[in-house]
């Protein structure tokens, strides 16, 4: 039943600038199975945003193969195959909280009564749906995010790429975020492609850890994870949970040895 | 009760200043010729009210077909600029530098070109607020931010559906700070390019007429219009701005 849905093969990528060549992946070959939950982390300057910006056909490689869903990357991201997170909800201000879970359906010119509707019930998955009419500033940072996953389901993608979606909150509101997160990937059945910098979300989310070397960014090791599920507040107590944290750790500072 | 707490400070600071100006032309028997007493430019705005209304609606006419030609213009372009890039970067030095050039200066060849009637004075309105508006919305529809640019991109938005969806939306607050900039500016420039020549019927040359006959009292009672007919100008565009920028709403400034 597990099919391919991402496939990397052997990605180079080099940004060219005044300043130089800056080499940011080496030779990154990944496959994804469709309704994986895969997070990518690494040290800061790795490429791992690269990595998913490539994937989400934002940024193109300088040399490898992109296949998703069987097609290019373009072709994907022109089916809208793809709902992306970014760390910043970049949410429109000049749109009610409701007017910016509708700006894809828009985008892919759905029929009215789909934008009109399909809204309201991404944001009772996310829990906001009171506040449908509230502009984005009157929001916390955290339900402005859950916001930005909202807009990122609206057209059912069957691909979430999350590009360190939770980093700039704080842990309490991380935490109950990514229970949220768990629970809506478990009603929309995305693959989800989430890059952190934080072990202990990467474990408590994942169904597979992608480690990644420093500069220029390589896969250094795949942890597969094999928590039960349903994971709840218990799972982080879990010992289970604790020895993942420590190979994911441990991963990570064999980098810095090299 | 919050607004009379916001403005009221002003306004009473309005009523001081007036009661002072009373004072001083009282206290020192300064002759009205050199500075009337406001309750005298009050009594001659009276005696003289239907030649300010004509006066005032003329002038006013050349102020709001200027803007509207300036501004109208303004956007338009900078809408073509923004289409390309490269273009914008070429031009939008040129146009920053424009606001230095005292375009007001080009008044008498107005006259030249356009004649002495609305048509020189509507030139130098439009050129007036054709730049600031320009720029304004020209920074507005380029400075989105490169996140916003690829949420748009991740949807396969096509160029039309970011500049109606993206760009023109996050150019409105820049380009309605031009936009009330220019409210003030086309009345100076209006009643300014009067100055250089222009019927009489016109508030500039009525102010300069009578003002060169030590009519002062007139003068001042017509520059009064003027200001009003400028603030009024102003705060219907402060009240558009407010009602095409709903999200703004209660958010105080920042």
């Amino acid at each position: 039943m597990a099919s391919p849905i991402i496939e990397l093969d052997s990605v180079d990528k080099t940004f060219e600038s005044r300043a130089g060549a800056t080499e940011a992946l080496r030779a990154v070959s990944l496959t994804i199975d469709a309704g994986e939950f895969v997070s990518v982390i690494g040290p800061s300057g790795c490429g791992k945003s690269t990595l998913l910006r490539i994937v989400g056909d934002l940024v193109e490689p300088s040399a490898g193969v992109v296949r998703v869903k069987g097609k290019s990357s373009q072709q994907a991201r022109l089916d809208r195959d793809y709902g992306i997170v970014f760390q910043m909800p970049v949410l429109y201000d000049w749109r009610t909280v409701l007017e910016n879970v509708q700006l894809p359906l828009e985008l892919a010119g759905r029929p009215r009564l789909e934008r009109q509707q399909r809204p309201h019930a991404l944001l009772r998955l996310v829990g906001l749906d009171e506040f449908a009419a509230h502009y984005p500033w009157q929001l916390s940072g955290g339900m402005q995010q859950r916001v930005s996953i909202a807009r990122a389901l609206a057209l059912n993608p069957s691909i979430l790429l999350m590009d360190e979606p939770f980093g700039a909150l704080d842990e309490m509101t991380r935490e109950r975020l990514n229970q949220e997160l768990l629970q809506i990937c478990a009603e929309t059945a995305a693959t989800v492609l989430f890059v952190t910098h934080s072990i202990a979300e990467a474990v408590f989310l994942s169904s597979r850890i992608v480690v990644m070397s420093p500069r220029p960014g390589s896969i250094e090791r795949v942890v597969p994870v094999d928590l039960p599920r349903p994971r709840v507040d218990k799972t982080r107590a879990h010992p289970r949970f604790f020895e993942l944290v420590t190979t994911v750790r441990q991963s990570l500072r064999e980098d810095r040895r090299q | 009760m919050a607004r009379v707490r916001e403005y009221g400070p002003a306004a009473l600071v309005l009523v001081a200043g007036l009661l002072l100006w009373e004072a001083v032309v009282f206290a020192f028997s300064i002759e009205f010729y050199l500075l009337p007493a406001p309750h005298v430019i009050v009594q001659s705005l009276r005696e003289t009210y239907p030649v300010l209304v004509e006066a005032g609606l003329y002038t006013f006419t050349e102020a709001i077909v200027g803007y509207a030609l300036g501004c109208g213009g303004g956007i338009l372009a900078a809408m073509a600029a923004s289409r390309s890039p490269a273009f914008a970067a070429i031009v939008l030095p040129y146009a920053v530098a424009s606001a230095s050039v005292p375009i007001i200066a080009l008044a008498p060849l107005a006259i030249v070109w356009f004649g002495v009637e609305q048509g020189s004075k509507i030139a130098i309105v439009t050129l007036m607020t054709f730049f600031p508006t320009f720029v304004s919305t020209l920074r507005g529809l380029l400075s989105v931010t490169p996140q916003s640019l690829e949420l748009m991109r991740s949807y396969a938005a096509t160029e039309r559906q970011i500049f109606l969806k993206l760009r023109l939306p996050h150019s409105v607050p820049m380009m309605f700070t031009a936009l009330r900039a220019c409210a003030t500016l086309a009345m100076i420039g209006a009643v300014v390019s009067e100055f250089f020549g222009g019927p009489v019927k016109s508030l500039g040359v009525y102010i300069k007429s009578t003002a060169s006959l030590f009519q002062t009292r007139q003068a001042w009672s017509a520059i009064l219009v003027a200001c009003a007919l400028g603030l009024l100008f102003y705060f219907a565009v402060a009240l558009v701005e407010r009602l095409a920028m709903p999200w703004q709403l209660g958010r105080g400034e920042d």
